[in-house]
């Protein structure tokens, strides 16, 4: 079989993008997959679709990447289980209102709209099953929610039906320069060559990296989210708060899902997470103040997937710094997912024009120079 | 009740023959023990309602059901703490468990953990098997046990397996009317079952077998080499169709139908604590790991009874109490000759009981028209996926039951996959090509029974609260 233009290790949601873009682009991608795809972070995170609340730098981004999900089945035959109900963050005091109209301000000042500050009869009409304390929110209407692990899946199969390659199972042991190509081994022997190299191996993101000759201080971590048995529909939009951590929205089905970042335990190399109820319990709380509807709920299931995050929160997207023919795309530190479609587009674009039209010099790996070295 | 320590030496999870016999030796021995249930009264499935049925003529439920009260005795002079009505839903790798009581929850440490989660019916998917009127045979011998309770109207059973026939003989002895006996066991399944048959013929059990079988055979019309079968009915079942061989169709009007298939290991808890677990071709089942004292893979956590294997009630009360000398024996309390000597009785008993299990494994192994269902059969009752849908999923390129969990929800919903589980995983190995070692199983997280919000609300809060990172 002919050898590819790009390995890409990791099939997670961002590698099958780059897959699917390169694809879409004429460049014959290989993809590189330890476990199988979307066996992390990317099949069982919680799904937000969200521009809400993100850092500056990834504003733009995550505009972009809105436009895609917003016509994402023309993208990838799939609707993905998207749903537009916007996300909100609740405020439950005054000074918390006080933060949201600070942010919404903050961001029409950087020429965002798309945030906006809603009073307590919005709220109310938006979320009729909120608490009677909650004053107003922070808005987003049109950001969702979507399925995880049908999205990575169907990122995987239009990028293999334009060409792309998949081989799961192939874990990478050694990456090596190989006259002008990177040569890739992986852990049973096999090995392949492309003169470009592409990094979105989430978690396992930083061992690729220190290779190459640049490491990273990346944290490995759990975020916890459990699931309810079904109850009547109550909720349409993706529901947060504003002064403590939760994330909370209803599938179509009627069951809820609950999260919002308590960390459990992840033990990288058993593949393996364990829970911690003792934290779970803050989330039960907060749920239990926030939406007095759900005190009877019964949960049925908890988890945690591994994922990778960096000290300041936002990814590393773009050219090594070290190396020629290699980019990174990894450490989405738990809010990956929505910036999943245009990650893809922004590495594609990258390898083949060279530049990106969104501004992403705030994720280059260089900032992590001094960082890590002293780590 | 019991006042609970705030730790135990020793934590043990089910009261059934292996729990009690574990718990009752490991505290006569000095060990702080605690013996956790999650039913009303102690005797697991196999004795359930011991102490307190209803059903008190012994010859209906059998003197092998009366031997329950043997262990029960014992135990209660023990000295350990019993907690009856209490749901284990987690344990953690530093022993943590997460158990719900009365509404509310809590989290017991313990230095070492043995699970006696005991056995589960195999899943028994025929079309039409979630219809009111359709239950296990399991089920149907609970209802006996703890309330006296027998079906009425037309009764077909349908299966294989020694529980079929113990239930029908129960059944009959309660005065109930059976209509008729379908039994799925494999023709093909004599030829394989024979070569085992001289084993089999010096256990215990062939006489008693027999003598009930025959019983059966004498009151009830058993229908042999039955090779389909699905149930109809408006609302709930009233029609059970089947073919004999490859013969034609033919009907019986049933107002109950109790399916069953035999048993196989309960492995939610010991899965979801993270129990390294292989394929049993000849149970046909996901079994955990466990050496000859019951030891899992994970530091501190036994297994005992079915749980660890189907060995049958007598074969667990004898895992039970070796895997009690080995939890004295890891603790400190006795040396490892003390154990080995110690354990030497246990261990002739247990092989005594395990005598002629191949037999019954290999002669009641169901057959693939019944382990693979067609594709209009639902598999995953909570989330209603169709053994269709899965083979659907594995032509896209899904290749595992967790990737199919993740795709089409089958086994997310509260059951945990205990009633989808081995059924998906035959589906997509028969459809792959592979066997079901390749395919895996699902991974099952805590809690692995449903507790409320309310309970988890009420645990007592972490001592370092971790700052949120932003939310998806």
């Amino acid at each position: 079989m002919a050898e590819p233009d790009v390995i890409i290790v990791g099939g997670g949601l961002h590698g099958c993008s780059t897959a699917l873009h390169l694809a879409l682009r004429g460049v014959r991608a290989l993809v590189l997959e330890k476990d199988h795809i979307g066996r992390h972070a990317s099949g069982v995170n919680a799904g937000g679709v969200r521009q809400l609340g993100r850092r500056a730098a990834e504003v733009p981004l995550s505009v972009a990447s809105m436009a895609l999900w917003h016509g994402i089945r023309d993208l990838v035959d799939d609707d993905c289980g998207f749903e537009s109900h916007g996300q909100l963050k609740v405020a439950e005091t005054e000074a918390e209102l006080e933060s949201c109209r600070e942010r919404a301000a903050q961001l029409t000042a950087l020429g965002f709209t798309h945030e906006e500050v809603v009073d307590q009869a919005e709220l109310r009409r938006l979320v009729p099953s909120i608490a009677e304390h909650c004053l107003g929110a922070l808005v987003s209407r049109r950001d969702g929610a979507a399925i995880p692990y049908r999205t990575t899946f169907a990122f995987k199969r239009k990028a293999e039906s334009l060409g792309a390659r998949f081989h799961e199972g192939a874990a990478v042991a050694r990456v090596a320069r190989s006259g002008r190509n990177w040569r890739v081994e992986t852990a049973d022997g096999v090995a392949h060559e492309a003169p470009v190299l592409v990094n979105c191996a989430g978690a396992w993101a930083d061992r690729l990296a220190a290779q190459l000759g640049e490491p990273v201080p990346l944290e490995v971590i759990a975020p916890m989210l459990m699931i309810t048995a079904r109850v009547p529909p109550f909720l349409k939009p993706v529901v947060g708060a504003t002064g403590r951590t939760l994330s909370f929205k209803q599938f179509p089905n009627g069951t809820v899902l609950i999260g919002g970042g308590l960390l459990g335990r992840a033990y990288r190399d058993e593949n393996r997470t364990d829970l911690d109820f003792a934290k779970v319990t803050t989330n039960a709380r907060t749920v239990w103040d926030l939406f007095p509807i759900m005190r009877s709920a019964t949960i049925v299931r908890a988890w945690a997937g591994i994922e990778a995050r960096m000290p300041d929160d936002i990814p590393v997207i773009g050219p090594s710094g070290t190396e020629e023919g290699v980019f990174h795309a990894f450490g989405f530190s738990a809010h990956g997912f929505q910036l999943g479609p245009i990650v893809g587009r922004i590495t594609a674009d990258l390898i083949t024009r060279g530049a990106s039209d969104l501004p992403v010099d705030a994720f280059r790996i260089q900032r992590f120079r001094h960082t890590a070295a002293a780590a | 009740m019991t006042d609970l320590k705030p730790r135990y030496d020793l934590a043990v999870i089910g009261a059934g023959p292996a729990g009690l016999a574990a718990a009752t030796l490991a505290a006569k021995r000095g060990l702080s023990t605690v013996l956790l249930d999650e039913q009303a009264a102690p005797g697991g499935q196999i004795y359930r309602a011991i102490t307190r049925s209803p059903v008190k003529n012994p010859s209906v439920l059998g003197t092998d059901y009366w031997h329950g009260a043997d262990l029960v005795g014992p135990f209660r002079d023990s000295g350990a703490d019993y907690l009856p009505g209490a749901a284990v839903w987690s344990v953690s790798r530093t022993l943590d468990i997460g158990l719900s009581r009365d509404g509310a929850a809590r989290i017991l440490p313990a230095r070492h953990v043995i699970l006696a989660t005991g056995a589960l019916e195999r899943p028994f998917a025929v079309p039409g098997w979630t219809l009111p009127g359709v239950m296990g045979a399991g089920a149907a011998q609970i209802l006996l046990k703890t309330s006296g309770l027998i079906a009425s109207g037309n009764v077909v059973m349908a299966g294989s397996g020694p529980l079929l026939w113990l239930l029908a003989w129960q059944y009959l002895r309660a005065g109930a009317r059976i209509d008729a006996i379908l039994d799925t066991t494999p023709r093909e399944n004599w030829r394989r079952a024979m070569p085992l048959l001289p084993a089999f013929a010096r256990s215990g059990y062939v006489g008693k077998g027999l003598k009930l079988l025959l019983e059966v055979r004498r009151k009830v019309k058993v229908i042999g080499n039955v090779s389909a079968l699905r149930a109809e009915g408006d609302g709930r079942v009233q029609t059970v169709v089947y073919r004999q061989g490859d013969g034609a169709e033919q009907r019986l009007p049933a107002d109950t139908l109790l399916l069953h298939h035999g048993v196989i290991p309960n492995i939610n808890l010991a899965n979801a604590i993270g129990c390294a677990q292989s394929w049993d071709e000849a149970q046909r089942c996901w079994v955990p790991d466990v050496d000859g004292w019951g030891a899992t893979s994970v530091e501190g956590v036994a297994i005992a009874g079915d749980g660890a294997g189907i060995g049958g009630a007598l074969a667990a009360e004898h895992r039970g109490r070796l895997t009690a000398l080995d939890a004295l024996h890891r603790l400190g309390a006795i040396d490892r000759a003390t154990r080995d000597r110690d354990a030497a009785p246990h261990r002739e008993a247990l092989d005594r009981a395990l005598r002629g299990r191949d037999f019954l494994d290999a002669l009641y192994r169901p057959g693939r028209e019944f382990r693979v269902p067609a594709d209009e059969t639902i598999v995953c009752r909570c989330e209603e996926v169709t053994a269709g849908q899965v083979r659907d999923a594995v032509k896209l390129g899904v290749s595992g039951p967790n990737q199919t969990k993740s795709f089409l929800r089958c086994g997310m919903g509260p059951c945990q996959g205990r009633l989808c589980g081995p059924t998906v995983v035959e589906v997509i190995a028969d459809a792959r090509g592979v066997s079901p070692a390749e395919v895996g199983y699902y991974r099952l997280r805590p809690p692995v029974k449903p507790i409320t919000l309310a309970e988890l609300a009420s645990l007592p809060k972490a001592e370092d609260e971790v700052a949120a990172v932003m939310h998806h």
